[in-house]
């Protein structure tokens, strides 16, 4: 059935248009947000096992032929970041329910994120270059009204920036489209894989190939195009912020190994070293900035920049091995990036606040979320046996085997450095006493102010809402303990996928049909 | 504020916009024109209605949230999509059915105007909810 390819961008779209038309009841969005993402998660995992078993699918939409048509193409790795769409955005829903106030959501909250997850598989199924363009606008439309939903002050500024970087970027990757086409006389992904593998003078697709990297590098906040992500990220709501750390940059970075992997193959001498240097040196600036931090949310932006240079660096070496341990680093941060971020917008909820030196007593006040807070973070920074570790190791084992050793060394020691922000949060907020006394139980939050952006004032917690707040991050860091447990099975998947991605073959095959 | 010219312009300019969207809808399989343009054309003649007498008015003409419209005409493209998926063709792929009628001949129907006119729909309501926006926050600022 290959209306399976479309299902993860229609069931969205769907559940947008019924949270539309049901605007005036809070209720009945809630309801329709959740049971249309858990949908999307069931298609997700339908539309994986389907592509495992059975091969590439193929959709040509409205029966136009590829190349001429736009072809929606479900290889592997497309269709494990679908899953990491379903997962996280079913994660994000419930969660939203109880953290999301009720004048963000009468205006839209809802409708806005299944655009938002539609725009974003969108990008991961889409087979064609401009059509890749499309799902990025629509993605970021809805994520610039996400960012500024709500009004205030401070999201404004930090919204500013997003828009105006990532405008840039769009019309950079519209540029990089154009002179392709003018190239090739083709954006199909397949097309363009077989008319640049036959192309008489490479170094001339370098310039269409530079501009894509600068404009995915600037979605996915690579070094130097991440200053955006620090201010932006931090002014929205948690339950928006990690959305927008799970998935937002991991379309950035999909769309770079997409295109460098089946398209843009033709000077591996230029770009592999390039890569590796990027990988390098945004790890290592993302990480310094991290540790500088002494407030919660700045700090876990600043690491979702450090982390996106280990999936370049797979990039970078660009071997079987590399490739599997960028997909599986790709799929395991986004997931445990997600689930800091909940636990953040719940401190953020108890305590109003989210800097570092006023928090303290968490872990007596609430153990549970201490637990849950330290299996993520220990994900993170890689220690076994979470999916951390298996994504690093990896990623080490490719970089060793073709003797990249300058950047196993980085990579090892920028994990030793997010190893040690990630217990920096946990002694200050978690460890050690509250500065002050003890705090009462549920105290008021401080009105906001332009240091402190983080509050919204949100009626008392009632046990039902504590659950909605709960259940997601038991999801999401079950799916980070079980990546790890399971760390074979799925290895084998994201090798499955980077397979694909090195012998384009098939894909094309598969697109247009059989090629002469 | 009251603008006499724009007043009289908009009493006989906005009737002519709706209906000259309606032409350029209707027209845009095979010419310029569609459910995107021809939405546009509409907007603009309620926006310019919200201009010369004020957003509530416009309101009252459309009857429905704009927001109602982008949800309507959403479902409406979607649902465009049905027959296809029925006979388990690619998702979209358009269906057309000419009755012939008396006088005026084939008269072509089909799911790509079904989808255009979902468009439509929606163009009108986005396009209105951001005027709207815009037009009600000057509003409250001036008085």
């Amino acid at each position: 059935m290959n209306v399976l390819v479309v299902l993860p961008i229609l069931i969205p779209l769907v559940s947008a248009v019924a949270t539309l038309l049901l605007r005036s009841s809070v209720r009945a969005q809630n309801v329709i947000g959740m049971t249309g993402s858990a949908l999307l998660l069931a298609a997700s995992i339908w539309l994986l096992t389907a592509v495992h078993d059975g091969g590439i699918l193929v959709q040509q939409l409205g029966g136009w032929k590829a190349p001429f048509g736009i072809s929606f193409v479900a290889d592997t790795f497309s269709a494990l970041m679908v899953l990491l769409t379903g997962v996280t955005g079913l994660a994000i829903a419930i969660y939203s329910a109880a953290a999301v106030d009720e004048p963000r959501r009468r205006f839209g909250y809802f409708p806005l994120l299944h655009i938002l997850l539609m725009g974003v598989n969108g990008a991961f199924l889409t087979g064609d270059m401009f059509n890749l363009y499309v799902w990025f606008e629509v993605m970021l439309i809805a994520s610039f009204v996400l960012l500024v939903l709500g009004g205030e002050r401070v999201q404004f500024a930090g919204a500013v920036k997003y828009v105006t970087v990532n405008l840039l970027a769009s019309m950079l990757f519209l540029i990089g489209a154009g002179v392709l086409y003018g190239k090739t006389g083709t954006l199909n992904f397949a097309d363009l894989a077989f008319k640049l593998s036959q192309t008489a003078n490479p170094e001339l697709v370098n310039t269409s190939a530079m501009l894509f990297l600068v404009a995915f590098g600037i979605k996915a906040a690579i070094f130097p195009f991440f200053f955006w992500l620090p201010d932006s990220y931090p002014v929205p709501p948690a339950a928006i912020t990690a959305l927008f750390a799970g998935l937002l940059t991991k379309v950035g970075v999909y769309a770079l190994l997409r295109t460098f992997s089946i398209i843009f193959v033709h000077d591996t001498g230029f770009t592999q070293p390039l890569f590796l240097v990027l990988a390098g040196v945004t790890m290592v600036v993302g990480v310094l900035g991290a540790v500088a931090q002494s407030e919660m949310k700045r700090l876990l932006s600043f690491h979702i920049v450090s982390q996106i240079g280990y999936a370049l660096m797979g990039l970078g070496i660009f071997t079987q091995l590399a490739l599997s341990g960028a997909i599986y680093f790709t799929l395991h941060v986004a997931i445990a990036k997600a689930a800091l971020f909940l636990v953040v917008g719940y401190v953020a909820r108890k305590r109003g606040h989210t800097a570092l030196k006023q928090l303290g007593g968490l872990l007596r006040e609430s153990p549970v979320l201490a637990v849950l807070f330290l299996l993520a973070a220990l994900s993170l920074a890689g220690l076994p046996p979470f999916s951390g570790f298996f994504a690093k190791f990896t990623l080490v084992r490719a970089g060793l085997e073709s003797a990249d050793y300058v950047i196993v060394a980085v990579a090892l020691a920028v994990s030793m450095l997010t190893l040690f922000s990630m217990t920096k949060i946990w002694g200050e907020a978690f460890w050690k006493e509250t500065p002050g006394g003890v705090p009462s139980a549920d105290i008021l939050p401080p009105a906001p102010t332009v240091e402190n952006p983080l509050v919204t004032v949100y009626p008392t917690l009632t046990k039902a809402s504590m659950a909605l707040y709960f259940i997601p991050m038991f999801l999401l860091v079950a799916v980070t303990v079980i990546m790890g447990l399971a760390a074979e099975p799925i290895l084998q998947m994201t090798g499955q996928a980077a397979d694909q991605l090195l012998n384009p073959t098939l894909y094309i095959e598969s697109v247009l049909g059989v090629q002469p | 504020m009251s603008a006499v010219i724009l007043r009289i312009a908009t009493k006989y300019l906005s009737p002519v916009l709706l209906i000259v969207s309606l032409v350029l809808l209707l027209r845009g399989h095979n010419d310029p024109g569609g459910g995107f343009i021809g939405g546009l054309l509409a907007a603009s003649g309620l926006a310019l209605q919200a201009l010369a007498y004020g957003s509530a008015r416009a309101r009252r003409l459309l009857r429905y949230d704009p927001r109602t419209f982008i949800g309507g005409g959403l479902l409406l493209a979607l649902s465009s999509g049905i027959p296809a998926l029925l006979s388990g063709e690619p998702w979209l792929k358009g269906y057309w059915w000419k009755p012939e009628l008396p006088l005026l001949g084939a008269l072509p129907l089909g799911t790509p105007l079904w989808f255009d006119i979902g468009i439509y729909f929606t163009v009108i309501g986005f396009t209105l909810t951001i005027v709207f926006a815009l037009a009600e926050h000057d509003e409250r600022e001036e008085y």
